[in-house]
């Protein structure tokens, strides 16, 4: 059973978001990162780029398959965690403590369309 | 089976050749070649003896599993049997000794087989005409793409720059769609696995350059909605891209033509039984509507009206794929492969490979868990292990037939399940052979249940076991450090 952390928001295509005041953390869930396998590879944006929800934003490359990192707020990528350059395998080992992206929110009501930590296991169960 | 992992250069002794070259007749080659243009040390090539060279490649050969060695089920890639004639045919010596810039009028034989095979492949898929320049099947989508894209442009219809592509899809789909400079756009799968036309309807608009389709898809299932999707995209005056990928089941039976494609590759090394993976190059000729004919890309061979061929070229050709007219000899087993079964004999390719996959599901969707529970076409996908208590994965399914000496299947594609095991028998399969595959898959389901540690560690009968795939997609060794 993947592991669901309470507190943040998460999108159907298994991004996890955490506000920070203005700004948020997103990341991939443990259900995703269980799904692709090792993880061997993390593409990320740069820092100054706009990501708009719904959208993709970088791509996460596993030994099965390389998916699409889907933006689930909007915003412009103010950092990106560096330590998945070298060791991208981290998302595997703690997908909800080790972010991808940090967002600066341009829309900060975009929150509200996203699941919590209930809805998303319930969303998960069916999947 | 002889163990050897040896590389050449591991047998080289200084000094031993198997070579002897007329003395004293290269000294003045050498000195008309520019200084800078020369290497300051010799190249480290390996000195070995004939017997030296020809025990080495044998040997490695024997390390290798081909569709000669056992059944290759491979999903989507139609490992089927390589005759032997279309070898011979292509072993010809006015077939293997023509060099590509000879007049014309010396190699009319050679024409007439692009001529021939144009005409039997027009015939099979009901497209007008073909182009056998591309190298490969994602080499043919991008080809296909072009014409696709300079079809629009030559309208002066600048604002097409989306291909729809379902989420079944072959992954060179997408990737030949960026490739071509165009948008990709997903359109979703029915949990019958068939392409979800109302969520297709809703992407339809003027700047649809086209859709790209497999039929059967790749979960082997036949696109019943085809006509009312082809329709729908010419209606919004986008193109249908058919990718022949999966051509095998309907071989002689239905033509992508007919379905309403507009554009379609074949995979020679597929469908048409030329050596395929390690074992050769492949083919991936590119057919078009009549309406298309003229952008399909430079050079083509075209007949006059007194038979004899000629090399020709069309101002509207969207550019040019290949240095020549593609891999010849490929062509020449296509065509051997085709007028040796003839016209009768195809039709039944395409029904024996459906029979043979429909038998292999039944016998093994009490054990293993079927998605879509129809009758597929020429092959079909189980998600696992039916019982998932076991933790044992697709991977440790196909790595533990690898002991017992069959090739693995697909996994983890298509992407809509989590442990796809993608099987595709092909027709050339004999009853005992699917039999003893089945009986494998058996033991294996059984396997996982009671020693399941016996998977988890396969293989165990190869050269090479389970290589470190996190270390080597990581940090990957990709020269010779000798």
């Amino acid at each position: 059973m993947a592991k669901i952390e309470e507190g943040l928001y998460y999108s159907e295509t298994h991004e996890w978001v955490k506000p920070e005041g203005g700004e948020a953390l997103v990341g991939i869930t443990d259900y995703a990162q269980h799904a692709l396998g090792n993880i061997v590879y993390v593409d990320m944006p740069e820092e100054g780029d706009e990501m708009t929800k719904d959208e993709e934003f970088g791509a996460v490359e596993s030994v099965k398959a390389a998916s699409d990192l889907v933006a689930p707020v909007s915003g412009e990528v103010v950092g990106c965690n560096a330590a998945l350059e070298d060791g991208p395998g981290l998302l595997n080992s703690d997908p909800y403590g080790n972010w991808i992206v940090r967002v600066k929110l341009s829309d900060a009501s975009e929150l509200d369309t996203l699941m919590d930590a209930a809805a998303y296991a319930e969303f998960c169960e069916k999947l | 089976m002889k163990y050897y992992d040896k590389l050449i250069f591991e047998l080289s002794k200084p000094g031993r050749k198997g070579y002897s070259l007329p003395a004293g007749k290269w000294t003045a080659t050498l000195s008309s070649i520019p200084e800078n243009l020369l290497r300051s040390e010799p190249a480290p090539l390996p000195e070995v003896s004939e017997p030296d060279v020809v025990r080495h490649y044998t040997n490695l050969s024997g390390m290798n599993f081909g569709v000669d060695n056992g059944f290759y089920p491979l999903g989507s890639c139609t490992m089927k049997y390589n005759p032997k004639i279309n070898e011979e045919a292509a072993s010809l010596q006015g077939f293997a000794s023509v060099h590509p810039l000879q007049p014309e009028s010396t190699v009319q034989g050679c024409l007439q087989v692009y001529h021939e095979l144009e005409k039997a492949l027009s015939a099979v898929t009901g497209m007008a005409a073909f182009t056998f320049n591309p190298f490969a099947g994602a080499h043919g989508e991008l080809t296909g793409l072009m014409v696709m894209r300079r079809y629009h442009l030559d309208r002066n219809d600048l604002k097409r720059t989306k291909v729809i592509v379902p989420d079944s899809a072959h992954g060179t789909n997408p990737a030949s769609a960026a490739v071509c400079g165009l948008q990709v756009v997903q359109v979703k799968s029915t949990p019958e696995g068939l392409i979800d036309v109302e969520d297709l309807k809703s992407r339809l608009d003027d700047t649809v350059a086209g859709i790209m389709m497999t039929n059967p898809n790749t979960l082997g299932l036949f696109e019943t909605e085809i006509r009312e999707i082809a329709e729908l995209v010419h209606g919004c005056g986008g193109l249908l891209y058919y990718d022949g990928a999966n051509m095998n089941p309907l071989l002689g039976k239905v033509r992508p033509g007919d379905m309403g494609f507009d554009i379609m590759h074949l995979n020679l090394h597929k469908t048409f039984s030329t050596p395929h993976g390690g074992g050769g190059p492949g083919a991936g000729p590119v057919g078009v509507s009549e309406r298309l004919a003229e952008y399909l890309p430079d050079p083509k061979v075209t007949a006059d009206a007194d038979g004899v061929y000629h090399i020709s070229r069309s101002s509207h050709a969207a550019g040019r794929v290949s240095g020549f007219m593609g891999n010849f000899s490929v062509l020449v087993k296509a065509l051997a492969y085709i007028w040796t079964l003839g016209r009768e004999n195809i039709r039944m390719a395409g029904p024996l490979s459906v029979l043979n996959a429909n038998y292999i599901k039944e016998s093994l969707k009490d054990v293993y868990r079927l998605p879509v529970d129809r009758v597929c076409k020429h092959e079909f996908v189980f998600d696992g292990l039916a019982d998932t208590s076991t933790g044992i994965t697709a991977l440790d399914v196909a790595k533990r037939l690898l002991d017992y000496g069959f090739h693995a299947p697909t996994i983890y594609f298509p992407l809509l399940f989590h442990q796809s095991i993608m099987i595709e028998p092909t027709e050339t399969e004999s009853k005992e052979t699917l039999d003893d595959f089945i009986a494998v898959m058996s033991k294996i389901a059984e396997e996982a249940a009671s020693d399941p540690e016996i998977l988890k560690s396969a293989p165990h009968n190869t050269p090479v076991r389970r290589p470190d795939e996190t270390l080597a997609a990581t940090k990957p060794v990709l020269a010779f450090n000798g």
